[in-house]
């Protein structure tokens, strides 16, 4: 739908990143095709999009763990000394060998905070998590949504300008994933952190999203963005009897439908 | 504690228990057998009459002067073989050219015998105690380095990523991800290093050695002394019984995050 040209919209409020005409190429396959968007400060913003929409590689560029081909990245009023980003990785990526304490509090020690401050901030996180009984705990001793747990506060810890997730909820079954996406948001209410949440799920995207970029696969294009009109705080479970939930998730699955019936063909 | 830390702690106790009872039941089938002739004594002389042969050496000394001689000798081949095996290990692990470097060296060396170079080692090394530490060494070398570098390489990629995002430099990489992510491999190695290790003192002190447990089953052989020589292996099992004992309580103490088995 719109490859090129400006902006897919323009943000209201003055944007924490900026992405321009990002191109990404493995080899001679163009993986992201002219990507540009401003993803507004404090916002939660949803990348949903088919599987091979490149979506993971752009989250992956946004962290700095893959370089792109061309385009820009401004990441506004990164303070010194703190972190750009933190990322919620898909699947189990807390570190076996670490106790929940230790790995929540690796983003801090990596970079050196003074201790009394890093178990200060620690300590809260595992708190707002429901981790501060499993605190000494080794991630084989706990459920798959614990560990889940320890890297959302894993990332939070970190205090980082923004927060990528990618797809961090998949692995996880119905009950833990809605009770996850209330955990993520009620924390997430706390200091509102810019969050680029990538997921395939479209009512996740809803559940969660202040604005919601829908992407085309191969190449990946940002199709259109939509904005997610629900009030703040939100309530995962009475969210879904909105009549517009059902409105707006339909209407991105419009969007889907093309792109996946594409890729079957 | 709650029930399954209570049921997990007595299935570990159930199991060492379990560790005990098999060679303590083989013991007793021995002596039976023994005492009631079904098997020649010449070779297989009771369990009770080695007894008697293990108390005199206990009460003379000459036991525990061949078991330290060994132990001496088995620790500081250990030390020379297994930690540059280790470091060589993960540098192997982290560098793809180092890799392609060392790894046919490996390949080459490594399926020889190591008691076929014993001559070699003699040879180069003279009778005297370096060529006993050397043949450690070497055993011991090998396992360690392989299963470094593939307790490195089996470091899943998400664990390097984490690290990377969250601006973890090469030292710090390397002390909270590579190490610890390849311990697991690594103690594996370092059980297999130390099996070996035994064999090879063994050997090594059969020929030319003055003292150690080798030397002991070895002269033992020349005059004819069956229950000494039993006593001889009966010492070398009981090394590497502990030895193992108390690598697996090692194991159990740096790698708490392993699962329970």
């Amino acid at each position: 739908m719109s490859s090129g040209g400006p902006p897919v919209s323009a943000a209201r409020d003055p944007a924490k990143i900026r992405i321009g005409h990002l191109t990404k190429r493995f080899g001679s396959q163009i993986a992201l095709d002219d990507i540009s968007i401003d993803i507004a400060e404090g916002s939660f913003f949803v990348i949903v999009g088919p599987s091979g929409c490149g979506k993971t590689t752009l989250l992956r560029i946004l962290g700095g763990l893959d370089a792109m081909t061309q385009g820009t990245i401004e990441i506004r009023g990164a303070a010194a000394g703190r972190p750009q980003h933190s990322i919620v990785f898909q699947g189990d990526s807390i570190f076996p060998w670490m106790t929940v304490w230790d790995n929540a509090a690796y983003g801090l020690r990596m970079r050196k905070a003074p201790k009394a401050e890093t178990d200060a901030i620690v300590e809260h996180y595992l708190d707002r998590t429901g981790l501060t009984r499993y605190a000494h705990f080794y991630p084989h001793q706990l459920s798959g949504g614990m560990r889940q747990r320890v890297s959302i506060a894993r990332a939070f810890a970190n205090d980082p300008e923004i927060l990528l997730m990618d797809e961090p909820f998949s692995a996880l079954d119905e009950q833990n994933r809605t009770i996850l996406q209330q955990e993520l948001l009620r924390i997430w209410e706390d200091d509102k952190k810019t969050v680029v949440f990538i997921t395939h799920s479209v009512d996740e995207a809803v559940t969660l999203g202040d604005r919601i970029m829908v992407m085309s696969a191969s190449p990946g294009r940002a199709k259109i963005v939509i904005d997610v009109p629900f009030e703040r705080p939100r309530n995962v479970l009475e969210l879904r009897q909105d009549p517009r939930y059902g409105d707006i998730v339909y209407r991105i699955w419009g969007y889907l439908k093309d792109e996946v019936e594409r890729a079957r063909s | 504690m709650d029930l399954d830390e209570r049921a997990r702690r007595w299935e570990r106790r159930r199991d060492r228990l379990i560790n005990v009872a098999s060679p303590l039941g083989l013991v007793l089938a021995w002596e039976v057998a023994a005492q009631l002739g079904l098997i020649d004594t010449r070779f297989f002389p009771a369990p009770s009459s080695v007894a008697v042969a293990l108390l005199a050496s206990v009460h003379s000394g000459e036991l525990a002067n061949h078991v330290l001689m060994s132990l001496q000798r088995l620790f500081i081949g250990f030390v020379l073989g297994g930690v540059p095996a280790l470091a060589l290990g993960i540098v192997m692990g982290i560098s793809r050219p180092v890799r392609a470097f060392i790894d046919p060296l490996i390949a080459a060396t490594y399926p020889i015998p190591k008691s076929s170079i014993m001559p070699l080692i003699l040879l180069v090394f003279g009778l005297g105690e370096g060529s006993k530490i050397i043949m450690v060494a070497i055993g011991v070398f090998y396992p360690v380095a392989i299963n470094a570098t593939a307790g490195v390489l089996q470091i899943n990629c998400i664990y390097l990523d984490v690290g990377k995002s969250f601006n973890a430099g090469r030292w710090d990489t390397f002390r909270t991800i590579a190490l610890p992510g390849a311990l697991p491999f690594i103690m594996t190695g370092v059980k297999l290093g130390v099996g070996l290790g035994l064999v090879l003192i063994a050997v090594a002190e059969m020929v030319g050695a003055k003292s150690g447990i080798g030397y002991m089953i070895w002269s033992a052989w020349e005059t004819f002394s069956v229950e000494r020589m039993y006593v001889g292996l009966f010492a070398i099992a009981m090394i590497g019984f502990a030895l193992t004992a108390a690598l697996n309580e090692i194991e159990r103490r740096i790698i708490p995050w392993k699962a329970d088995s």
